[in-house]
């Protein structure tokens, strides 16, 4: 077996849903063992969410919680047990970092707090991701994707000014908190290091949006710099540039400001960088001058399709791309070739293709060891090794415990 | 203030626009030494400045966006140390100017890289070949060097080179097709840089999860990262719907593949909005009983999650009535109470009076030498042990050469008066860079 970058790292996972998940499937996925603690019947919601092969919903056969889990050993528990609770009590002696995202106070009402297991592993690394950290006057508040994207992200400023504002594709919002609790996650490990006692983080899936770089922070100071609020903006995104319609979908291309040259390059019409306005950059800021350049432009476009446009831009090095739909991506000859895709065998979903590695670490590769673990399937290896009989396995499970 | 956790290592950086920023903005937060390597030869567009360097106050005006902004829409004498999209990122960083086009450059470049933990760069590949700072060429001055590439489409791959910025990512990576409106083509999804935040932080989790294993084993290595594929793993739920079932799934726009209601409704007042997300029966009744509607409630049209989802147009506007007459804080409030999943959707004025984020302290006071003292988004997460703020502002142009040079490379003050009339060593762009 090859030795991953996180190899010597052990996770006990509580985490449902997506963000928690994510957090625990980029430490999985590079190495670290994580046991995923699910609830006896059910499991993790997402067991019940699409997409399934065929349509057909069975609890083993979700894509998003296959993709979500890959890599982590699963047990099921019921942590509202007395029973449940002692036994993340024995498995938190063992591990470097518990990773949950319950509401606040939730781990309290289990008996599970940080103050609680930190007194049973002074070396423990406690990541609490939730919609609004566990302080402030949201902290309780209901939250669904569309809710943080409002309050913490760029989301007024994203759409059209005629038209209301719009959100991001589901859940992206829970994956980028999964990605900061992870970074989060590591920089605690390291504190622990240097300190030798651990520590509890507190992740705000509301702040992971507040201060991640899209537009957002930089719009704030803008608004400090300046007093003016950011507004939605028109779609076209100024002279030659913008989202354009071509033979089969649509490109993006950046050609004006100080590419022009590129754009002329492009369209193979050299004598343009001779037009009275159309190089000039106060003028391009005329949206009669923008205009007037698109007749020259869209007809173009017409003849050639979004992959044909998009290699002629990147020809003449301008910043461009052809607008993908999931089909484009999973066809595309670069994703391909640099093996993004991947398949993986599962015992119940069989083989499907999934994304990959975000990442990759060339000597301490991304790598799938085992897919996403079947309900409850590492009971007996995990709590086995505790030193739970199979007698005291058969007990747990007649009290509902596992 | 206690000592922070990534104290004592030293990340190199020769980053643009906001990636690889991001990247090390992340580990500059949390006490890395991040020594941000600059030219004064060349300008690149959206790092610290547009359209040009130097653009006049008229050009700046002439179409006043975040794009372009400076404080009071003035690019100042130095607008450099002025460009809000630097500021974004440039805390707790340091800055040294040094020029990797001649060789004297290139071998200042080598000498700080080998007292390096960390390099990290978003250039396209060929911009670092043609340096000559590849990663077989810096791991030859510090073996166990670890280097993050990230550029957009990665090291490997027939679109290697292609240039691009996030919004361009944000398309091929596939996901602006599925945000955006679902009557409008992919024009009206508006241009995001969101890919610019998740390759940001993949790098930086990247680069610890590296360190972890060049501190276990003494090795470095090389990190190939395309920061198109940081996102696609996030779109999960319509690849593997194309993967499992062939189907290329639409946009939803505001809507949710099974909660209904699930949208954005006008508010009172100019441009006011709120979003309001129902996954339940349960707070389906609790939207009715804000609303003032219990007949709603018992409408047979909206009676279950199935029923509602049908429904959703009809229902829309019958909320969006509601909400019309109504401050958007105020239907937030009123939903939260009765246990409905509701935000305003906040704008920068808004953000700064959010009493949440106001009892979080997100927000800090900056002072800054060409900028003066404002408001900035603070850190991103809270650690139990380690109290944290940010320590200094958005860094100068060149403006930790002396540190740099002298204290870390050990260069002499006549060398120094050297390598300024070098071209090395400075603090503004030279003449006539655009």
């Amino acid at each position: 077996m090859t030795e991953q970058a996180l190899s010597d790292v052990k996770v006990l996972d509580l985490t449902h849903h997506v963000a928690g998940p994510y957090c625990t499937k980029l430490l999985a996925d590079y190495g670290a063992d994580v046991i995923k603690v699910e609830r006896p019947g059910q499991g993790d919601p997402t067991r019940r969410f699409g997409p399934f092969p065929g349509d057909s919903p069975e609890p083993e056969k979700s894509g998003l919680f296959l993709h979500l889990n890959t890599n982590k050993r699963g047990i099921s528990l019921n942590l509202k047990s007395a029973a449940g609770q002692m036994i993340v009590k024995e498995l938190v002696r063992e591990v470097d970092i518990l990773v949950e995202n319950f509401r606040p106070g939730v781990m309290a009402q289990l008996g599970l707090d940080y103050q609680t297991l930190t007194q049973i592993n002074p070396r423990l690394v406690m990541t609490s991701i939730s919609n609004f950290g566990q302080t402030g006057p949201y902290r309780d508040f209901k939250a669904a994707d569309i809710v943080e994207y409002a309050l913490g992200g760029p989301m007024y400023s994203t759409g059209i000014p005629e038209r209301e504002p719009l959100k991001l594709f589901n859940n992206v919002i829970q994956y980028q908190a999964g990605t900061c609790a992870a970074v989060a996650t590591m920089v605690a490990l390291y504190g622990c290091e240097i300190r030798g006692t651990g520590e509890q983080v507190d992740i705000s899936i509301m702040e992971t949006q507040a201060g991640g770089i899209d537009r957002t922070p930089t719009m704030r100071i803008t608004y400090q710099y300046t007093g003016d609020v950011n507004v939605r903006l028109p779609t076209t995104q100024g002279f030659a540039s913008g989202v354009f319609p071509c033979k089969d979908g649509y490109v993006n291309m950046i050609g004006g400001a100080i590419f022009f040259h590129k754009m002329a390059a492009m369209l193979g019409m050299p004598e343009l960088l001779q037009h009275p306005r159309f190089p000039n950059l106060i003028e391009q800021a005329n949206p009669e001058v923008a205009e007037e350049f698109l007749t020259i432009l869209l007809p173009w476009l017409q003849e050639r399709t979004k992959r044909e446009v998009w290699q002629a831009a990147q020809a003449v090095q301008m910043l461009s791309s052809a607008i993908y739909t999931p089909e484009d991506l999973v066809t595309d000859p670069h994703y391909n070739e640099r093996g993004f895709w991947v398949d993986i065998d599962h015992p119940v979903a069989g083989r499907v293709k999934y994304p990959g590695a975000p990442f990759k670490m060339m000597e301490t590769p991304w790598e799938i060891r085992r897919p996403a673990p079947l309900l409850g399937q590492h009971n007996h290896e995990v709590l086995g090794k505790l030193g739970y009989t199979t007698e005291d396995l058969v007990r747990l499970r007649q009290k509902g415990v596992i | 203030m206690a000592k922070l956790p990534l104290e004592g290592i030293r990340v190199t950086a020769i980053s643009v626009v906001w990636a690889g920023p991001f990247a090390t903005q992340l580990l500059a937060d949390w006490g890395a030494e991040v020594i941000r390597v600059e030219t004064l030869h060349h300008f690149t567009f959206l790092t610290r400045g547009f359209p040009i360097i130097r653009p006049t106050k008229e050009m700046v005006q002439a179409r006043p966006t975040w794009i372009m902004a400076y404080p009071n829409w003035d690019p100042g004498e130095r607008p450099w140390n002025r460009y809000a999209i630097f500021q974004a990122h440039g805390r707790n960083k340091l800055s040294c100017t040094m020029d990797l086009g001649q060789p004297k450059g290139l071998e200042l470049f080598k000498r700080l890289v080998a007292k390096s933990d960390i390099v990290v760069e978003n250039n396209p590949p060929e911009t670092m070949e043609k340096l000559g700072t590849t990663y077989e060429e810096l791991k030859a001055v510090k073996p166990d060097i670890i280097m993050i590439s990230m550029p957009g489409f990665g090291s490997t791959g027939p679109h290697r080179n292609y240039r691009a910025l996030g919004a361009n990512l944000d398309e091929t990576a596939g996901h602006t097709w599925l945000r955006r409106y679902r009557d409008m083509d992919p024009s009206s999804a508006s241009l995001i840089l969101f890919s610019d935040a998740t390759a940001g932080t993949h790098a930086a989790f990247a680069a610890l999860a590296a360190l972890r294993y060049r501190n276990r084993t003494g090795k470095g290595q090389f990190i190939d990262l395309a920061q198109v594929e940081t996102l696609m793993p996030y779109l999960a739920e319509a690849t593997m719907d194309y993967t499992m079932n062939d189907r290329v799934q639409d946009t939803l726009g505001n809507r949710h593949p099974f909660m209904a209601p699930h949208g954005c409704y006008r508010c009172q007042g100019e441009d006011r909005w709120v979003v309001i997300a129902v996954a339940s029966d349960e707070e389906w009744h609790g939207l009715c009983r804000a609303m003032g509607s219990p007949d709603l409630a018992k409408d047979e049209k909206f009676a279950d999650t199935s029923s509602r989802y049908q429904n959703q147009d009809d229902l829309d506007r019958l909320i969006e009535e509601w909400t019309s007459q109504h401050d958007h804080y105020a239907v937030m409030f009123a939903l939260q109470r009765e246990g409905v999943a509701a935000g305003a959707v906040l704008d920068d004025r808004d953000a700064f009076q959010d009493p949440h984020l106001k009892d979080r302290g997100f927000f800090e006071k900056l002072t800054h030498p060409d900028a003066g003292t404002h408001l900035y988004p603070g850190i991103m997460w809270k650690m139990s042990k380690t109290p944290n703020a940010i320590r200094t502002p958005p860094c100068c142009l060149g403006e930790h050469n002396e540190y740099v040079y002298k204290k870390l490379l050990g260069i002499s003050d006549e060398e120094y008066a050297q390598l300024e009339k070098e071209g090395h060593i400075g603090t503004e762009p030279a003449p006539g860079v655009m």
